[in-house]
């Protein structure tokens, strides 16, 4: 077991400093799919936030449930039923997404929105609320009293976009369904890791979830220097 | 530094990032300008890795792109079912003569064939080493009910677990009733993934010839084929076409000439050639000049037997117009 590891990660080496045209072609791509669903995400959810979290509005705490529930989606059940509404037949089906890079990303966005909601929400919440009404007696606008809100909450809020980002990129399930793990349309780093996995190729398997991992450890640590150079 | 400076350079970085991510996932389908011919395929043809080397081949010569949707038989059909495939590649004579009748298929042609094979752990337990296929399973019962064996099923609908069941019905037994049974196990995905669970528990299964090399090459499970050729165990790959009738935006020209490509001597020879340099023997037989020069009669006998639809690989009224793809 020990030896198939460490064989997956020589040839994730060697595949890296070779510059493995297939390699870095489905990395790119797994990048900009997950990150432009990570930057539609956060686009429509962090407003969101800020109406559930500083909002004053009745069943606002059913719609932080609803939220909160589907952090737990499984992600093959969300690829299905996107699926059934993306396909030809489907209410959707005359967009013709169905099997290209955007419907994985609008599924991934939604996949990765309740998290966005949740995380940002909470933080917002355990922000003081005087800041809010200092803002506001010191003659700021609504919005801009919400703003002065969430920049005390940045923290929660890079946390909330990294973890998602990094739940989009790692996610098969929505990937598989919607995209078909078509090569060279749809092939992203957690399909080419299933197929390699179903075809018996161990060590390939196992180098292409390093570099998925390096990935993920490289935007944790970036979003955390950035997150350091704020606070100082 | 100034938060708000921080934000706004986050920002820029970030919409940089986008918009290079839009143009790149835009840019090589904007590029290329082929059509796009959507197969839906079995993931035992895929796996093996067979389709890539076709599609290399193919896609030189075409200017057609293929994508391959690799799932089970039973899904591949339900895809083109729904509109979401041009054409599927699928093992199951009795799902695709469904699928023909029902009219949503056209233009079959059977294009290769292989046999499935029983394995089981090398010392054979159960003693069903060189049975007939029904003997085999009738014996499978008798040890798995005496607490001897184990048998692990696909359970997914695929185009071997379609086999299997037939199998167990030649055999004389109910699979319903079967599948209660402590020593019959469904893994519920598929062959590869099967054939290791097999083997942890030294269990018997079908498989597909394709799949077992590989995985047996490769180190990756240790059974041995004990139960393998013969007629009841043929397993055999067809094309089938969306019937451009049903589904007026299927891509049916670039369908059979998908089709025309892997019946052609050219097409053929791929199958034929495939895997022999790595496991010593072909995964796939090629099936169209066997069956047009019946080299082999017993083989012939066997696939009309067994994935003929009313006497001919495909019958007439379902050949949409194609004869020349039926000489």
């Amino acid at each position: 077991m020990v030896s198939e590891i460490l064989e997956g990660l020589m040839r994730a080496l060697a595949l890296i400093v070779s510059g493995d045209r297939t390699l870095i072609e489905v990395t790119l791509r797994s990048v900009a799919i997950s990150g432009l669903a990570t930057i539609l995400a956060a686009g429509w959810s962090i407003p969101l936030s800020i109406l559930i979290g500083l909002g004053k509005f009745r069943g606002r705490f059913l719609l932080r449930g609803v939220f909160n529930a589907f952090l737990g989606v499984p992600t093959v059940t969300l690829g299905l039923v996107l699926y059934l509404l993306f396909s030809r037949s489907g209410p959707l089906g005359s967009l013709h997404l169905l099997y290209t890079p955007w419907a994985i990303v609008l599924g991934q966005a939604i996949l990765i929105s309740p998290i966005v909601v949740s995380f940002v929400t909470n933080t917002l919440e355990a922000v003081d609320p005087e800041i809010r009404s200092l803002a506001l007696t010191l003659g700021a606008s609504e919005t801009r009293a919400h703003l002065a809100v969430l920049r005390e909450s940045i923290d929660g809020v890079f946390l909330a976009v990294t973890g998602s980002f990094n739940r989009a990129i790692a996610e098969l399930g929505v990937a598989l369904m919607l995209g078909g793990n078509i090569r060279g349309v749809t092939r992203v780093l957690t399909t080419s890791i299933a197929l390699e996995t179903a075809r018996g190729e161990i060590a390939l398997s196992i180098a292409l979830a390093a570099v998925l991992m390096l990935i993920v450890a490289t935007v944790s640590l970036t979003m955390n220097l950035v997150q350091r150079r704020m606070n100082t | 530094m100034d938060k708000n400076r921080v934000i706004v350079i986050l920002a820029i970085g970030l919409i940089a990032i986008s918009a290079s991510g839009v143009v790149y996932i835009l840019q090589p389908r904007a590029e290329q300008g082929k059509q796009a011919l959507v197969v839906s395929t079995t993931t035992s043809l895929f796996d093996t890795g067979v389709l890539d080397e076709i599609e290399e081949v193919f896609e030189a010569e075409n200017s057609i792109d293929l994508y391959f949707i690799s799932v089970g038989t039973g899904l591949a059909i339900q895809h083109a079912k729904r509109g979401d495939a041009d054409m599927i590649l699928v093992h199951a004579p009795s799902q695709e003569r469904a699928f023909l009748e029902e009219g949503y298929g056209v233009c079959r042609k059977i294009i290769a064939y292989n046999f499935f094979a029983i394995v089981g752990p090398e010392d054979d337990v159960a003693g069903i080493r060189g049975l007939p296929p029904t003997d085999t399973l009738a014996k499978m019962v008798e040890k798995g009910r005496a607490g001897e064996a184990i048998w692990v099923s696909r359970g997914d609908d695929s185009g071997t677990h379609s086999k299997e069941k037939g199998l167990w019905a030649s055999a004389g037994f109910d699979y319903a009733a079967l599948r209660d049974e402590d020593w019959y196990r469904e893994s519920g995905t598929g062959m590869g993934k099967t054939l290791q669970i097999a083997e942890e528990f030294q269990a018997y299964a079908l498989t597909d010839m394709g799949t077992y090399l590989k995985y047996s090459e490769e180190g990756l499970v240790a059974l041995e084929v004990l139960v393998g050729e013969g007629e009841e165990l043929i397993n055999i790959y067809s094309a089938i076409a969306v019937s451009p009738s049903t589904n007026a935006d299927a891509n049916f020209d670039d369908a059979v000439t998908f089709i025309k490509f892997l019946v052609s001597d050219e097409g053929q020879a791929i199958f034929s050639d495939y895997g022999v340099d790595l496991y010593g023997s072909s995964l796939f037989l090629p099936a169209v000049a066997l069956l047009r020069e019946e080299a082999d009669p017993d083989v012939v006998g066997w696939i009309e037997d067994f994935a003929y639809i009313e006497g001919s690989e495909c019958p007439p009224e379902y050949r949409a117009d194609q004869q020349d793809l039926y000489g």
